[in-house]
């Protein structure tokens, strides 16, 4: 999965003193990592199965800074890969060993909070959380809310069009933003969508956003603040098949009720999280859903007692309302602690994050065992029921000759099932550089060639990433092919965290 | 042409002898929004052959239609199942399409709560200048693979590409809702707008007429009443909202002086604009007849960080974009319609 010259494309070749020379006359004042002891913490993102050591590392502070290493690597030909705080799934930030990992976390201030506006402006290194913290006093706070939001940048956020849980009801990241500052690779000053809810001219705000930093640094965003709903209430249900719990999702959204947050769990990932967290969930149960409802306490408290006879009818085994707001945390604990409570299992897993169509769910589930069977492997199932993003999580031990390669196998199908189904490689966790061999089953080479031109309307000469989101047609090429037909593709596999 | 059909394959020759051919194509389905920037000129591609609802699962809040369906017949289906459009896209016209609804990208009197025609894009077919009928995006709500070419296109009026499909995320219709008339001034108004924007009031609409301020409350019967006594006023009949969205009110049809429309930063207060005005969407879009020149209009709305757009016939006016911004507009058109043949001048000349 490292940047393979041969069907990635020819990357330049770099004079790394010339560079860090540039760099140091320029700006005397940018931190500039070189050292090997240095580069090393920076070798990979939150695919930490992945590793290389860049180039070099550069931590600007400062708009101007990041602006004159664009200029300057622009005029050297050197890539660059930017990061935020290395946090995502899918190897975007992975580091260039012939280019530098602009690292934008520093770039961390939160530059206005409008509680009349309901905007905050930021820096791109500011952490999701604190964005909502900052409007907290106000009463105002950001919706998009990615598990790893603690720590997890906006500017990064920006490049994943990061989700969460609560997507369903209120939207991605390009639901959330109005306004980005970015620089192009050449280092010039662009300015997209506005402080008006709309802007003349192409929507390049949506294009831009999670499209991976492959067309541009994003050195400012303008987030959508919204009103705090004053109540959340959570429901847990347990269920004896998963096609009934299936089916009370369907029932949920048929009668007209938008849940906050709706996440479903398979028995696996059920008894894995009750044995970490003891959040109280029944073990027996073949599935559970949990569905948050928010809002004003009188719809809130009629969804309520809607959704809890919606449940009950598609034979719920059992329905409980947390009674106070601990055990409402404690019943979110178990579902937001699930992937490290299935790396309790086993020494190994590998995370995934297909979307489906809802409807092919129970279709879907039985398939997904039906293979792991027939892999030798076990999967747990945690899945964002109300927008049909899924997370098997495939349980292997590296250590065993042979479990990988079983793993990357049975990862390969099931996206290919989701696609088959009608449904995407990556819901939220984005290419990046591990699923860069997917792209090539879910896209014609006509439609990669369509993704290249976007690209090359804004950095003709591939210096912004290479190698990560749109894969060559050579590389579709060599590996597209042999993954469609046979199922072999290398796959990464993620450690825990 | 009122069946519903498949009619791809002429659309997608139509390209390709234009591509050919070298011939510019104005893209067209019933005209409802022609007045809405320059006039192409072009050989018309008539994309109202290629209709009908290709799915709809209302359990899966997601409907796909063929580009030339109308828009009140995707209306009326998922009315039978309790749903919307929530971008309450404008029709401007009785045979408003889908396919114009979604290139045009304009939103209704719901924007600012719901969002826009964009957000609401989940997936869309499309002709390209290549000459092939391609597919981005899809039918879920979560998708994050390659770029977001749907998003891109909506708004782009034809300029990049012929939408020939579109997947829309839809929602259910709110349980509740009461429409009301607040006598009160526009600075008042827009006081209040400001102050009611951070509290979790459950508003869809709110437009102010020069005398009184009109306000759509949605959502569950106890949030609607709570909201509707506290908000106090009278309430009116929420065909106004329609009336507003379609720009059949008074302030719209009667007068000559040309039709402005003023977007800018919510809580933005009073502007000194020249002309007769309509708040709508929280006082965060402008409406304005004026006979004021161009640039003057321009300058109030740059000042106040937004932009306007004369939808005046003849007389449309985007306002500039920067210089770089508007040569990557440039090369963003030549990479994807490189003989420049889809709908050339409609949004700027060079595009």
């Amino acid at each position: 999965m490292l940047y393979d010259e041969r069907v990635d494309g020819a990357l330049p070749t770099v004079d790394r003193a010339l560079l860090i020379q540039s760099l140091r006359d320029a700006l005397p004042d940018l931190q500039l990592l070189c050292r090997d002891e240095d580069l090393k913490p920076y070798e990979c993102d939150g695919l930490a199965a992945y590793r290389t050591v860049p180039l070099l590392v550069v931590l600007p502070e400062r708009v101007d800074q990041v602006q004159v290493v664009l200029q300057i690597c622009h005029r050297l030909t050197v890539p660059v890969v930017a990061r935020g705080a290395g946090t995502g799934l899918s190897g975007g930030a992975m580091p260039l060993a012939k280019g530098v990992l602009l690292v934008m976390a520093r770039l961390n201030r939160i530059l206005e909070v409008s509680p009349q506006g309901r905007f905050a402006r930021v820096q791109p290194g500011v952490r999701n959380l604190s964005i909502s913290q900052a409007a907290a006093p106000y009463g105002l706070y950001y919706a998009p809310d990615p598990s790893s939001q603690i720590a997890c940048t906006i500017g990064g956020n920006v490049a994943e069009n990061a989700g969460g849980v609560h997507c369903l009801k209120y939207g991605l990241t390009v639901h959330n933003i109005l306004k980005l500052e970015v620089l192009t690779v050449a280092g010039e000053r662009l300015t997209l969508g506005s402080d008006a809810l709309d802007s003349p001219g192409f929507d390049l705000l949506a294009l831009f956003t999670g499209s991976e930093g492959m067309l541009g640094i994003v050195t400012e965003v303008t987030v959508r603040l919204l009103p705090k709903p004053p109540v959340a209430r959570v429901l847990l249900a347990s269920f004896d098949r998963v096609e009934d719990a299936a089916r009370s999702v369907a029932h949920i959204i048929a009668a007209g009720i938008i849940p906050g947050g709706l996440e479903m769990m398979d028995n696996l990932a059920i008894r894995a999280a009750e044995d970490f967290i003891h959040a109280g969930y029944p073990v027996e149960a073949a599935a559970i859903l949990l569905c948050e409802l928010d809002g004003v306490e009188a719809d809130v408290q009629e969804d309520c007692e809607r959704v809890a006879a919606l449940f009950t009818q598609a034979g719920a085994c059992e329905v409980r309302l947390a009674c106070n707001e601990a055990q409402r945390a404690r019943f979110w604990a178990g579902r937001k602690n699930a992937f490290p409570a299935v790396g309790r299992l086993s020494p190994d897993y590998y995370c995934m994050d297909g979307t489906i169509p809802r409807r092919e769910l129970p279709y879907v589930l039985v398939r997904i065992s039906e293979m792991a069977r027939e892999h030798g492997l076990r999967v747990a199932n945690v899945f964002h029921a109300g927008d049909g993003n899924m997370h098997p999580l495939i349980l292997f031990d590296a250590n065993r000759p042979g479990e990988l390669e079983r793993a990357e196998s049975l990862g390969g199908k099931i996206l290919e099932l989701c696609v088959a189904v009608g449904g995407s490689i990556t819901g939220e966790h984005g290419v990046g550089r591990e699923k860069i061999n997917q792209m090539c089953a879910q896209f014609t080479h006509d439609e990669l060639r369509v993704f290249h031109a976007v690209k090359a309307a804004f950095d003709p000469q591939g210096l912004l990433n290479p190698g990560k989101n749109i894969p060559t047609l050579h590389r579709c090429a060599e590996f597209g092919a042999l993954h469609v037909h046979h199922g072999q593709l290398p796959f990464p596999a993620l450690e825990r965290f | 042409m009122d069946a519903d059909q498949d009619a791809s394959q002429a659309l997608l020759d139509q390209v390709r002898q234009a591509l050919d051919a070298g011939t510019p194509l104005c893209i067209q389905g019933s005209g409802s929004k022609a007045v809405i920037g320059h006039a192409v000129h072009g050989q018309v591609l008539d994309t109202r052959g290629h209709r009908g609802i290709v799915s709809y699962d209302p359990t899966e809040l997601v409907l796909t239609a063929r580009a030339g369906t109308p828009l009140r017949d995707i209306e009326a289906a998922l009315q039978d199942n309790g749903q919307m459009l929530p971008c309450e896209p404008p029709h401007l016209g009785p045979g408003a399409t889908l396919g114009g609804m979604v290139a045009a990208g304009l939103s209704g009197p719901r924007r600012p709560w719901a969002g826009s025609v964009r957000d609401f894009v989940l997936g869309t077919q499309v002709i390209t200048g290549q000459g092939s009928l391609l597919r981005f995006g899809g039918q879920v709500m979560k998708n994050v693979a390659g770029y977001d070419l749907s998003r891109l296109l909506a708004g782009s009026f034809g300029c990049l590409g012929v939408l020939t499909e579109v997947s829309l995320k839809v929602l259910p219709v709110p349980r509740h809702c009461v429409s009301l008339r607040l006598g009160m001034d526009r600075s008042q108004a827009l006081a209040e707008l400001t102050r009611w924007g951070a509290q979790p009031l459950p508003l869809s609409g709110a437009c102010h007429d020069g005398q009184a301020l009109f306000v759509r409350l949605e959502g569950g019967e106890g949030s609607v009443a709570s909201a509707r006594q506290r908000l106090g006023g009278e309430c009116v009949d929420g065909e106004f909202w329609t009336q507003l969205r379609e720009q059949r009110l008074a302030f719209f049809t009667q007068g000559s002086e040309p039709l402005w429309r003023v977007s800018v930063p919510l809580a933005t207060g009073e502007l000194d604009l020249p002309g007769r005005q309509w708040l709508d969407w929280a006082g965060a879009q402008r409406w304005l007849r004026t006979d004021a020149p161009a640039h003057v209009i321009h300058r109030i709305a740059e000042q106040a960080r937004g932009h306007a757009l004369c939808l005046t016939p003849g007389q449309a006016h985007y306002p500039p974009l920067s210089e770089p911004l508007m040569r990557y507009h440039r090369s963003l058109k030549a990479q994807l319609d490189p003989k420049r043949i889809f709908n050339p001048g409609r949004l700027y000349p060079d595009l």
